[in-house]
């Protein structure tokens, strides 16, 4: 018997040619920025220099400032780190994972997707460092520097010093993949230039590139070696993150499901972040023929896996809360779903469990505008996840006298928003100076997108034809000014 | 050192077009410089009969290295230089070592490999490309022949290109300041007259 597979939609739609994909990212670069562009960014550092203050505070007067107290002595702080590095996972998994699967849907994404988690990244990392209380000496705090420096070595047994290990192998090395796949197409956009200055600076970021054969026979090797080291390094992430909790006494986070949870919740929050990002990307940079709404339809799926995989681990959690029989663990749970943070547990049940089940219906998950909604309820539930697991296991201790409700001050929402600028900013950044989608590699894919091609390909397989000018509908609507 | 200056090159649109051109022209004995792709072309090395990358191999070294330096780093300052009784586990707690060894080990090993890459195909800011054709790192593929190397006349291989698609066909001769540019005539070049081609307008050449 012999099978034959369904001839899949071409990734890149609008009959575009390896032209046309040059003149439709690049000139994105070369055009001066526009009045919606200047705008957002306006907000952005606006945002950021409001939240500025507010962090200069905590950095003067020291992170009293915050609604911490003696019995939750861990809050939004840590609830925004690990929902910042949650965020930066899809990047390298779109880029890293997805390349070894040889998925190349990701062609269209894993730029964007790639600056985001570096930026989220970025993000993250400022929660370590400001709750040090003293940042600027908190930096060597972390090394591992000799006694005689004036402190004893780091302990190697702490999960904490393993997240700083991590958390910045992780950084570093996604900023090196993005940046060696920015190499050819900042290459294609020196060769372009036509005014000295970008000539200038885009050849000095293009390190001098050709697209000799030799070079892209070495280079496709280093970017498939660096997407195998980063696949582990990716789930080792937040594998560790979640040691942060996992290898603590504290009952609600001494559980061994942590590692898989949390990974699958970050691969689900990155999704998420990437999925609103890159629709408003898409509509403003008229991306259509290159995030097609077939890439949005496998975005969704993966968000159904990976927020049945949480949906899954939250019962787990309770299920062997009771089967324990360690009655700590079960009023730790207890309290979760009826304590008085009953409205932050319902609140991420909603978000993260039964919000994206709807994309199983085909309608709302090829749907835009449900696919917005929904990518931002989701990362609002991860941010509660993340809280509920916080606050929720702290605030009742060993000690009915020193209970708390723990509330947030004007500093913890506003360094949270300063982080928002802060993100917003570098984002913005990069949608301006730098391609927002992989150029060369949507051009490896072009052909196999031809409509002719597709046509010819719908026929060996005897599939019911589309007419030619459907395919090419697109291009009228996005042609190159 | 005396380089090569005077090329032949082809231009082609379609990569399927330069991958037989380039199989058939080897047979014929003709000696290929060296091809400019806009993107990767699958088994374009393989028809150039380029050895296979060793990258890995680097990968490997600068991972080995890493995993070795943080063992010893980590077993000397906790066990050896320091020890120091931590939660009553034994100073040399090995499963504690292991995430940060492996986090080490990626490091290392995707930098030392990616500086190999820059360094041996001598990638870096400062350098100057030597481009045949600036199209081609927009939408052509760009094949180069030394006319030294070959036997063939430059007519007889003009000839063989055009056959083999190749849809322009010209000679392209650099000056020695080209083939060994400096970066500071360069810059100062560019900045007092100007930019003199860009793939965005017609004068590619």
């Amino acid at each position: 018997m012999q099978i034959v597979s369904e001839v899949r939609e071409p990734l890149v739609i609008g009959g575009r040619t390896v032209k046309d994909v040059t003149n439709d990212i690049a000139r994105h670069v070369e055009n001066p920025p526009t009045r919606l562009w200047l705008i957002c960014m306006a907000i952005s550092i606006l945002l950021l220099g409001v939240g500025g203050y507010f962090v200069g505070d905590l950095a003067w007067n020291g992170i009293g400032r915050w609604g911490l107290n003696k019995t939750v002595q861990w809050a939004w702080d840590i609830t925004n780190f690990v929902w910042w590095v949650g965020i930066g996972h899809a990047g390298t998994l779109i880029s890293a994972i997805l390349l070894l699967f040889r998925q190349k849907w990701r062609t269209s994404i894993n730029r964007a997707a790639e600056a985001m988690t570096i930026f989220a990244v970025i993000c993250a990392a400022f929660w370590p460092v400001i709750h040090m209380g003293r940042p600027w000496v908190g930096i060597y705090w972390v090394l591992p520097l000799p006694n005689t420096f004036g402190s004893l070595w780091v302990n190697f047994n702490s999960p904490l010093l393993w997240d700083v290990f991590a958390i910045s192998t992780y950084f570093s090395v996604s900023l090196l993949f993005w940046y060696i796949g920015l190499i050819p197409d900042f290459a294609t956009i020196r060769d372009r230039a036509i005014s000295p200055t970008s000539r200038f600076f885009y050849g000095l970021l293009s390190l001098g590139w050709t697209g000799s054969a030799k070079d892209w026979m070495h280079y496709e090797s280093v970017s498939l070696i660096l997407a195998g080291l980063s696949t582990p390094l990716v789930l080792s992430v937040h594998t560790i993150v979640s040691f942060d909790f996992a290898t603590s006494v504290i009952p609600g986070w001494h559980t061994t499901i942590f590692p898989p949870y949390f990974v699958a919740g970050a691969i689900f929050s990155g999704f998420a972040m990437v999925l609103t990002l890159m629709l408003v990307t898409r509509k403003v940079y008229r991306l259509e023929n290159y995030i097609t709404l077939e890439h949005i339809e496998m975005m969704n799926i993966i968000i159904i896996v990976t927020g049945s995989i949480v949906g899954i681990a939250y019962t787990t959690e309770f299920f062997i809360a009771w089967y324990s029989g360690v009655e700590y663990e079960q009023y730790a749970f207890i309290n979760r779903a009826t304590g008085p943070y009953w409205w932050a547990y319902w609140a991420m049940m909603t978000c993260n469990v039964i919000s994206p089940q709807l994309f199983w219906i085909k309608k709302i998950r090829t749907s835009i505008i449900w696919t917005f909604f929904l990518s931002i309820v989701v990362n609002i539930g991860m941010w509660f996840e993340r809280f509920v697991i916080i606050v929720t296991s702290l605030h009742r201790d060993f000690l009915p006298s020193s209970w708390v409700y723990f509330t947030p001050t004007i500093h913890d929402i506003m360094s949270y928003a300063f982080t928002f600028g802060l993100f917003f900013f570098l984002f913005f950044l990069f949608a301006k100076f730098f391609p927002v989608v992989n150029m060369a590699e949507v051009k490896a894919i072009i052909k196999d997108s031809n409509p002719k091609v597709y046509r010819a390909r719908r026929t060996l397989v005897n599939e019911p034809l589309p007419p030619l000018e459907e395919l090419a509908v697109e291009k009228e609507k996005t042609e190159v000014r | 050192m005396e380089k090569n200056k005077h090329f032949l090159v082809g231009v082609f649109s379609d990569h399927d077009d330069l991958l037989h051109a380039i199989e058939e022209i080897r047979a014929k004995g003709v000696k290929i410089y060296e091809v400019y792709t806009p993107y990767p072309v699958h088994g374009l090395e393989h028809a150039l009969g380029y050895k296979r990358s060793w990258m890995p191999k680097a990968a490997f070294a600068f991972g080995a290295l890493g995993t070795t330096l943080a063992i010893t780093m980590q077993v000397y300052m906790m066990a050896i230089d320091w020890p120091m009784i931590i939660g009553g586990k034994s100073y040399l707690a090995i499963p504690d070592f292991v995430p940060v060894t492996f986090e080490m080990t990626v490091l290392l090993s995707a930098f030392g490999m990616a500086g190999t890459f820059l360094v041996a195909r001598d990638l870096k800011p400062h350098k100057v490309p030597r481009i045949f054709d600036i199209r081609a790192t927009d939408d052509k593929h760009i094949m180069a022949i030394d006319l030294a190397a070959n036997s063939l006349s430059e007519a007889q291989m003009t000839t063989l290109l055009k056959e083999y698609h190749a849809e322009e066909v010209y000679r392209r001769d650099f000056t020695d300041e080209e083939n060994s540019p400096s970066f500071i005539s360069y810059v100062v070049d560019l900045f007092t007259n100007g930019v003199t081609r860009s793939s965005r307008i017609s004068t590619h050449r």
